[in-house]
């Protein structure tokens, strides 16, 4: 089943998963339309995912180099205008060095990759990404990352809280030193989300550990075509 | 720069100039063997390229007489697109699907400087499989370290592991498996392999020739710089010695980003049809790709070494032609495609100069600055290195470490003593979960993993609409190797095909890295001799092909050499992978099953090596011809549905493989040993040609019954528990012992954290 809605995966130079966020968006049902860090135009996509992966090596500062690339000037106008984003893992960096979303992403506390099979909390569904989930459900995705630690000053995380923003906890263990268990945060509007975990590596359960990634891209399928 | 650059016309003008061969790592009559090829003494570059192609590690002129016996008891096999001698080796798997794979090693860069040694030992693997024209899919890495409470293998460890994940996750390649042995024989060499899997179709395949004259050799990728000078030579080729000169400047450093590039420009230009031949640069850097490029085609190659970008600028032409600097690629295009193949690399922001062309001269000619440096015929470079017939004595010890076998070791004889043994062997770092190493590699990236650490094998899908796909395992048990080289090599190979098969995919070919001490030692080159021969007689009895693979020599300190580790990787194709057996407990009721016969073989177990310390006697007996209908058991009912896991049995046995299979999905069983089996040899032997399996009770008589058919000799060893219910077997010396998940995990968790975290 195919909605008919076309969503934007960006390739920077060390982009690693845009062809796992393009295969979640293909099997929740929409198109995938890949975009190049070098165009500036986002060629009419109803959505768009910026990837994990190192872009730029992770040279500078996660997300840094990226933040400047030519896709970003109008991808970062469509955000203000309301179009749905999901800034995975390395993605995330990039939201937050673009001030589209606040704090930062820093090296993990115990200054190793992990890779693990992660339990999150859903604590908000009013967002774009997660509209389709309940809140207080639990989900099992894959968490990857080096320096996936989420920090902002306390006022932050208190307006982040109050204001509902804070999507996703970690649960059973904070796998990365992140300030308050935050795995995932959204904008004031809720069109833009940051995931520290990989949603696109559970869309099958032949490869992943569940299925439970599914329901970001359908979510924003759902709100695309009831908007 | 005034700096005088020795010139052919200053070879022959100056023909008796002394020369640093021997610093070059060149013996005197190999260097008297090059005056004989040039009729003149060689200039410094020439010396140069000489010094690092005829190394040990690029030449194999220690290892080619006897490696030709893998070409000379090749089994019958269509599977075999490209065979030995290239880049890599090509495998069909059906549906117009190819798959390269290769392992090697770098292991002394590794013992230098672990987080780079082990970094680029990735770096190089994944090149010679995008050379061939495949993408990289997935890499393995097996590791082998000194005793794991050494504080030395507390440097080089975490460094290694590190390195592997910081460079492979950069990369974007799942890591699906691999091997991680403490033994204290490796304390001063540890081993740092890495094996790469590649996919492509049929018509993408591509080799290392320069055809066409005229047509032009681009260098692109990474700019040279002064890392890695020497590293196939001085440091690969050589023993450490104490007091030696600090060998850090020959190990090179990685630029993963850099290398990412580098493979989405390579598959770009390749798809687009823009290349003519291909080579990666490695060991040996300028003076490999150039010669073998030249060598494999029209003969002739004309190239101006001062066109070659560089990070520092003082670079001498002999440090040029010398360097390992990483993330380079050599590419043969013809002059009507350079602007389109330059643009693509344009686009992925890679560095790409034109640095010579090809020629009909027969000769490599080098020019630096208008001066020519080097003029040799390229083939006495690439491949007419000197062969070595070395001399080779069976070790005077061998004898006396047969006799010495493990009957005389102290057994548990009791039910308490057979539970404390088997939670000392959970613990023990060569059987405790590996999860604080894998947790630091991506397992996930690219969306094709389908089984990955700690499964039998890694298993990706590599055709997202039919589902085929292929496993690939490693295993070699160095003790046993010890103990016998030729049967374990054997045992090596049989262990590799067996988990292949246990996950359901058919074993279709062999990949080997053959890691040894020193070649001017007789009884290394023994071993050495001796596990060659019983891995090509191994490959030829199963028909699975060598389809290419790494010699290592010189991993000795001293008079000190490691245990021979020949790691053998078998690569197996599933046409399903949706059918795929994983290996660990899963439904409640389901059957046990063990298939293959015990005999009482615990000399170089693991048992004899945690318990007592000891290694000595004769290794399991290999029984290739039981290996076969095993596989083919494993491969039909595993595609069919009926086995619902299946787990290879080796080292630790049965004990230890019953642990693994209930910690993989945190769900017990309830086995009963039969009662005529001594419990000690049933749960700890490490009888060859055996796994356990668990049926659904539906398909049982049907598994049974084929079994029986196929000759293998079944036992019904007991039923899955329920989620979370404990382990017990029954029947130990007239007791039973109960096991809880909880503390089993905790056990074998516990250990490598506490080690290195």
């Amino acid at each position: 089943m195919t909605t008919g809605m076309r969503i934007g995966v960006v390739t920077f130079p060390g982009s690693l998963d845009d062809r796992d966020a393009a295969r979640a968006i293909r099997v929740a049902g929409g198109e995938a339309v890949s975009l190049w860090h070098a165009d500036a135009d986002l060629h009419g996509v109803d959505a768009v995912v910026l990837p994990g992966g190192f872009s730029y090596g992770d040279y500078l500062r996660c997300g840094a180099i990226a933040r400047f690339a030519p896709v970003m000037t109008p991808l970062i106008d469509a955000a203000k205008g309301g179009l749905p984003i999901l800034g995975i893992c390395n993605g995330f960096q990039v939201l937050c060095e673009s001030h589209l979303l606040p704090g930062a992403l820093v090296r993990n506390d115990h200054l190793h990759f992990i890779c693990r099979d992660q339990k999150l909390r859903i604590e908000s569904t009013s967002t774009a990404w997660t509209s389709g989930f309940e809140v207080g459900q639990e989900i099992v995705i894959p968490l990857k990352n080096g320096e996936g630690g989420y920090v902002a000053d306390e006022n932050t995380l208190d307006q982040l809280e109050g204001e509902g923003r804070v999507v996703a906890r970690y649960l059973d263990i904070n796998p990365n030193g992140s300030r308050r268990d935050i795995a995932g945060i959204t904008n004031e509007r809720g069109n833009v989300v940051g995931l520290m975990p990989h949603p696109e590596h559970a869309v099958e359960s032949l490869t992943g550990p569940t299925t439970d990634g599914l329901g970001f891209f359908t979510s924003v399928l759902t709100s695309l075509v009831n908007r | 720069m005034s700096r005088h650059v020795d010139t052919v016309t200053d070879a022959a003008a100056n023909p008796d100039a002394a020369q640093p061969f021997a610093e070059l790592g060149l013996k005197p009559d190999e260097y008297q063997q090059i005056r004989e090829i040039l009729g003149r003494r060689p200039t410094s570059a020439e010396l140069a390229m000489y010094s690092v192609m005829w190394s040990e590690h690029c030449s194999y002129k220690s290892s080619k007489v006897h490696l030709r016996q893998f070409g000379d008891k090749k089994p019958e096999t269509d599977a075999l697109l490209v065979g030995i001698g290239e880049n890599a080796g090509v495998v069909d798997i059906g549906d117009g699907w190819a798959v390269t794979f290769k392992v090697e090693s770098h292991n002394h860069p590794s013992y230098v400087e672990p987080y780079q040694g082990a970094a680029t030992g990735i770096g190089g693997i994944v090149r010679d499989i995008l050379s061939m024209g495949a993408r990289p899919v997935a890499v393995m890495d097996p590791l082998r370290f000194g005793a794991a409470d050494h504080p030395d293998t507390r440097r080089v460890l975490p460094g290694v592991v590190a390195g592997i994940g910081g460079y492979g996750n950069c990369l974007g390649l799942p890591n699906i498996g691999g091997e991680v042995v403490f033994d204290s024989s490796y304390q001063g060499n540890p081993l740092v392999n890495a094996l790469c899997v590649g996919t492509m179709r049929h018509e993408d395949i591509h080799l290392a020739s320069a055809k066409g004259v005229g047509n032009l050799v681009v260098l692109y990728g990474a700019k040279t710089g002064g890392d890695g000078i020497g590293g196939v030579s001085v440091l690969a080729s050589e023993t450490f010695d104490e007091g030696g000169p600090a060998k850090r400047p020959s190990v090179q450093v990685g630029d993963p980003f850099m290398e990412k590039l580098l493979i989405e420009c390579t598959l770009e230009v390749l798809h687009a049809g823009l290349v003519e031949g291909i080579q990666d640069l490695g060991g040996a850097g300028i003076s490999c790709a150039t010669s073998e490029l030249a060598s494999n085609g029209e003969g002739g190659m004309h190239v101006r070494l001062d066109a070659v970008p560089l990070r520092d600028a003082t670079l001498t032409p002999e440090e040029i032609l010398m360097s390992e600097s990483q993330e380079r690629m050599c590419a043969v295009v013809t002059p009507e495609k350079i602007d389109a193949f330059l643009a693509i690399c344009r686009k992925w922001d890679v560095t790409a100069d034109v640095i010579g062309e090809v020629t009909s001269t027969g000769r490599l000619v080098i020019e630096w600055h208008g001066e020519i440096i080097v003029d040799v015929p390229p083939r006495t470079v690439a491949h007419d290195g000197p062969v070595y017939n070395r001399p080779l004595a069976r070790p005077d010890w061998q004898d006396e470490l047969i006799a010495s076998g493990s009957s005389e070791l102290a057994r548990p004889s009791t039910a308490v003593e057979i539970r404390d043994t088997i939670m000392t062997m959970v613990a023990s770092p060569n059987l405790a979960a590996k999860t604080w190493i894998t947790s630091q590699y991506d397992r996930y990236v690219l969306g094709n993993t389908v089984l990955a650490q700690p499964e039998d094998s890694g298993m990706v899908r590599v055709d997202e609409v039919t589902g085929r796909g292929v496993a690939v395992s490693t295993d070699c048990n160095g003790r046993f190797a010890k103990l016998d080289p030729y049967n374990g090599a054997k045992l090596a190979l049989a262990e590799a095909y067996r988990n292949v098969a246990a996950t359901g995919a058919a074993p279709l070919a062999v990949t080997n890295c053959l890691n040894f001490g020193s070649p001017e030692d007789p009884a290394v080159m023994w071993q050495f001799s001796e596990a060659v021969r019983g891995l090509a007689d191994g490959c030829l009895e199963l028909g699975t092909p060598v389809t290419g693979g790494n010699v290592s020599f010189y991993n000795q300190t001293g008079d000190t050499a490691i245990h021979p580790t020949p790691v053998v990787g078998v690569l197996g194709v599933i046409e399903d992978v949706t059918k795929r057996t994983p290996m660990g407990f899963a439904s409640a009721g389901d059957v046990v099953l063990l298939l293959g016969e015990t005999r009482d073989e615990l000399d170089g177990s693991e048992w004899a090596h945690v318990v007592h310390g000891h290694l000595g006697g004769v290794p399991p007996k290999v029984d290739l011809a039981a290996e076969m209908v095993l596989a083919a058991l494993l491969v039909e009912f595993g595609g069919t549905g009926a086995l619902t896991a299946a787990h290879d049995l080796s080292d630790g046995g049965v004990a230890q493989a019953l642990v693994e299979m209930a910690l993989r999905r945190g769900v017990g069983a309830m086995i009963s040993l039969p009662a005529e089996h001594d419990a000690f040899v049933a749960l700890f032997s490490e009888s060859t040609a055996r796994v356990i399996v668990t049926v659904s009770p539906a398909r049982f008589d049907e598994v049974m019954s084929a079994a029986a058919a196929a000759g293998v000799l079944v036992t019904r060893i007991g039923s899955v528990g329920e989620a979370g219910s404990d382990l017990v077997i029954e029947n130990v010396v007239g007791d039973s012992v109960t096991l809880s998940l909880a503390e089993l995990s905790q056990a074998s968790e516990a250990t490598l954290p506490a080690l290195f975290g």
